[in-house]
């Protein structure tokens, strides 16, 4: 499980995209039997979405996973002993004593979806409008040779995902607690 | 009462440590579970609060089957109604000390006893600070003041005195016995200190060599010995009057309420 979680760390992104787009196919089992309830994945916004999620998720599961496995085990025992259910240990002890790595994992896969390319160019296909995202958009302006277009959306690109990881650091390492005191 | 027959292994430092619990706890009797570091004492607590499980035997709390290896069952720690002080207190480090002692309630009306052991714990000025501001002896009081919330018949405590200064040790020695006295407990602590052995327990288990569970000894005329010492130094803080008394062989401090007028000292 683990290692299927993992593979979108390593699988180039061109392949998960193809599988995907293979699987979500109406010619195929998955996206006929989709297709019934009017669901469609390939070359739509939702597709787009869903492919992302699958493409992000180790960066979201891995900073969980070891923050659940560095929380002291009694905590959790603690809770139980109190008469408290998994879910209720889960979402009142577990989870809001791993907010730094529940930020990391929300900004991480964020900040990775945001640039992503390969996955998004194979199941939405960019249509102008609908799924053509960013990192898309700069490599049809090179194309293009529109460097001056190109440049502004890279930077933006840049700034944002800069940004995000200043946030992460800031709040991470406790300094936005320690200004406002 | 808890009647226990189980056998588990476990992976201590010196190699396997084949584990036979055979014996009982009676009701409202104040055990302590004592033996060498590695002996499996924090085991079995944690197999009495269903944290862990032995591998056969049966576990049996009044009418209650807790653990039955044959018959497959094991009771989850939701449903045992026991009270557990962790080693480290595990007090949650995301709420104040009002919310640990408030998450600990079943429902809402126990609201009036959460009042009534703050105020026995004297954990008043507390109540709105985090876990992580707070002193060891601080965190042990509130670990132990969570851990009776649920009015648990069993009170399962994993040395709690330990890693503490005296004047907070005798301290919650006193909190300890007073709630076991006034919650009717069945408490079996664990400690290899000889004091709390001495001043608390009214029973003893022994692991020897980590193996077998030995005796199950009363310590008893504990107060037929009379030792005569001197008070070197007396304080007042806090409504409470802290004698330093120096003995032959050493030096211990007592602290008693003010209101208290007798004269004689029990010392153990």
């Amino acid at each position: 499980m683990e290692a299927l979680i993992t593979m979108p760390l390593v699988l180039p992104p061109t392949v998960i995209g193809f599988y995907l787009l293979l699987a979500f196919s109406p010619a195929n089992f998955l996206g006929e039997w989709l297709a019934n309830f009017g669901i469609k994945f390939v070359f739509t916004f939702e597709g787009l979405v869903l492919a992302s999620i699958l493409y992000s998720f180790p960066f979201m599961v891995q900073p969980i996973q070891s923050g659940l496995s560095n929380l002291p085990p009694s905590l959790t025992e603690a809770s139980f002993v109190l008469g408290k259910s998994k879910w209720i240990t889960l979402t009142k002890v577990q989870l809001p004593n791993i907010k730094p790595s529940l930020l990391t994992g929300i900004v991480l896969a964020f900040a990775h979806t945001i640039g992503e390319f390969g996955v998004v160019l194979m199941i939405g296909g960019s249509i102008p409008g609908k799924t053509k995202v960013a990192s898309i958009a700069i490599y049809d302006e090179v194309e293009t040779l529109d460097y001056t277009m190109a440049n502004t959306y890279s930077i933006i690109l840049f700034l944002v995902t800069f940004f995000i990881l200043v946030i992460v650091y800031l709040v991470n390492g406790g300094y936005l607690n320690r200004m406002w005191k | 009462m808890i009647v226990c027959n189980f056998r588990k292994q476990l992976q201590g430092a010196g190699g396997l440590i084949h584990l036979h619990a055979n014996f009982e706890f009676p009701d409202n009797s104040f055990t302590i579970l004592s033996g060498d570091s590695g002996a499996g004492k924090t085991s079995i607590l944690r197999i009495l609060a269903g944290l862990m499980a032995p591998e056969s035997g049966t576990i049996v709390s009044g009418n209650t089957i807790w653990f039955d290896a044959d018959k497959k069952i094991n009771l989850v720690p939701q449903k045992r109604k026991v009270g557990f002080v962790f080693q480290d207190q595990a007090l949650f480090p995301n709420m104040t000390v009002k919310e640990n002692l408030e998450f600990a309630r079943r429902d809402p009306s126990q609201n009036k006893l959460i009042r009534e052991i703050v105020e026995l714990f004297e954990l008043g000025d507390l109540q709105n600070l985090k876990p992580a501001t707070l002193s060891g002896g601080q965190k042990q009081k509130v670990a132990l003041a969570r851990s009776i919330i649920n009015q648990p018949d069993i009170l399962l405590l994993d040395e709690p005195l330990s890693a503490l200064d005296q004047r907070s040790k005798i301290m919650l020695q006193s909190f300890i016995q007073k709630i076991h006295y006034e919650f009717k407990l069945t408490t079996i602590m664990v400690s290899h200190d000889l004091s709390d052995i001495h001043r608390m327990a009214d029973r003893v288990l022994k692991l020897n060599e980590g193996i077998v569970v030995v005796s199950d000894k009363k310590v008893d005329q504990k107060h037929d010995e009379e030792i005569k010492g001197r008070i070197t130094k007396i304080e007042e803080e806090d409504g409470q009057v802290i004698l330093q008394i120096s003995l032959p062989s050493s030096s211990f401090q007592k602290i008693r309420n003010k209101k208290e007028n007798d004269n004689d000292i029990t010392l153990s």
